[in-house]
């Protein structure tokens, strides 16, 4: 146990350490302008004055999207298990695949007709 | 040996040397683009431009460091560190030559696909943080295509599973080369999971012609509109591994890792990364990009069934047919 993942949690942390320190280099490095401009810290939105916030409500297709991914997602945590032991049980555990997977298609062919996956 | 000091020693050698390479790629991909388009790349720094990493590391450096008095500070802080990390830290469980990896975990494949999936939210956190129309547009986006393209990818990576019958990918490769390359053996399954994961893999990094998020002809520069400096650049610098890593990931899953002839699979391996990410190059400088409804198109109403199916084929291959 410990001698898979440590090796791994030692990487991430290094993969960490690499990002967090040249963004901290860039802080010793990196020049600062001495006349404090408000223009300078300005939402740039190609030259125009920016109206408003970017933070408001946006349109419900990602949500569909969203939806849709967590029905093919949660579908993942059955089949990721059975992908590694289907030689060992052989046909009856592809009959049981072939029957989950058509139920999941049925939903799948219900979003299409729907709409659901056509982005408007 | 000490599994701590393993990693740490292992992490800062191939850290070291992914990035010096990664460094170099990028002045690979501009004198090729060069190329392709009739142009010289870049000539001024070194020979043939061969310092040119090298400047631009320090110009990115040294940029001043401008954070929007609207932006929410914290988060826009933290999304471009958390770009590289999700790209970088993948790289922990694929193997260069037999033994020669961080951690040779028994989920490796799944290792893999979780560390790939987060990386949307980095880009969705500075598209947020951003509070900028164009980066929030980018970010939505980005968060569309990544779950979208989810799909498609985790199915075509079970394929291997499912043929070889584990998921670490020091296994994967260690079947390959009692059995012969996936791509080829079985025939089928393999071919058509490689060529769907191919595809999702572009998607999943931002690459045309898949790069909606950053479409810089409508968007800007997408969710890093609002950055600069090594903020700015550490979004490219993730892209890139991303990309870099994606290749390996590519030849160990179905090409068979370090398995060749004449050289030592070290060499291999090496060779076939980066003749994928040449691969992606190429397709990044001929290619136009997708419009966001026929992207979403292409992975819902076709990927999505079709990997269902070749991992069905693969699964009735593995139990009847000549595996």
């Amino acid at each position: 146990m410990v001698d898979v993942w440590a090796p791994a949690l030692v990487f991430m942390a290094l993969s960490l350490a690499m990002g967090v320190g040249m963004v901290v280099g860039a802080r010793i490095l990196a020049v600062r302008s001495k006349v404090d401009l408000p223009t300078r810290t300005v939402t740039y939105e190609s030259g125009e004055v920016a109206r408003g916030s970017a933070w408001i409500r946006f349109h419900p297709r990602y949500y569909v999207v969203a939806l849709v991914f967590v029905l093919f997602d949660v579908e993942a945590v059955f089949l990721l298990p059975w992908t590694l032991n289907v030689r060992g049980l052989g046909w009856f555990a592809i009959a049981e695949m072939v029957v989950f997977l058509g139920i999941l298609l049925l939903g799948w062919v219900y979003a299409l007709r729907k709409g659901a996956l056509t982005w408007q | 040996m000490n599994p701590w000091l393993h990693g740490a020693l292992y992490g800062v050698v191939l850290l070291a040397v992914l990035m010096t390479i990664v460094a170099w790629a990028t002045w690979f991909e501009r004198k090729f683009a060069g190329r392709m388009q009739s142009r010289m790349g870049p000539t001024i720094v070194g020979w043939a431009g061969l310092l040119q990493p090298i400047s631009d590391a320090f110009k990115l450096l040294q940029k001043e460091d401008i954070v929007p008095a609207r932006a929410d500070k914290t988060l826009f802080n933290l999304a471009p560190p958390l770009t590289l990390f999700f790209a970088l830290a993948v790289a922990a469980v694929v193997p260069f030559s037999p033994g020669l990896l961080a951690s040779d975990m028994d989920v490796g494949v799944l290792y893999i696909l979780a560390l790939s999936g987060l990386t949307v939210f980095p880009i969705w956190t500075a598209g947020w943080a951003s509070n900028n129309k164009y980066a929030l547009l980018g970010g939505m986006r980005a968060v569309a295509q990544g779950i979208s393209y989810e799909i498609p990818l985790l199915m075509a990576a079970a394929v291997p599973i499912v043929l070889a019958g584990t998921m670490s990918l020091g296994g994967i490769v260690e079947f390959q080369v009692q059995h012969g390359w996936l791509i080829w053996w079985p025939p089928g399954p393999g071919l058509f999971a490689f060529i769907i994961f191919l595809l999702a893999a572009l998607a999943e990094g931002n690459r045309i012609p898949f790069d909606i998020p950053e479409a810089e002809s409508e968007l800007v520069s997408g969710p890093s509109t609002e950055y600069t400096g090594i903020k700015f650049g550490l979004f490219y610098l993730g892209e890139y591994v991303h990309t870099m890593i994606s290749g390996a990931v590519m030849s160990a899953l179905f090409f068979g890792g370090w398995d060749g002839p004449f050289a030592p699979g070290l060499h291999w391996m090496v060779f076939k990364t980066l003749f994928f990410f040449v691969v992606l190059l190429w397709m990044r400088w001929s290619l136009v990009r997708y419009r966001p409804d026929q992207l979403m198109a292409i992975c819902w109403k076709y990927l999505v069934p079709a990997s269902l199916v070749v991992l069905l084929w693969a699964a009735v291959t593995v139990v009847g047919g000549p595996a």
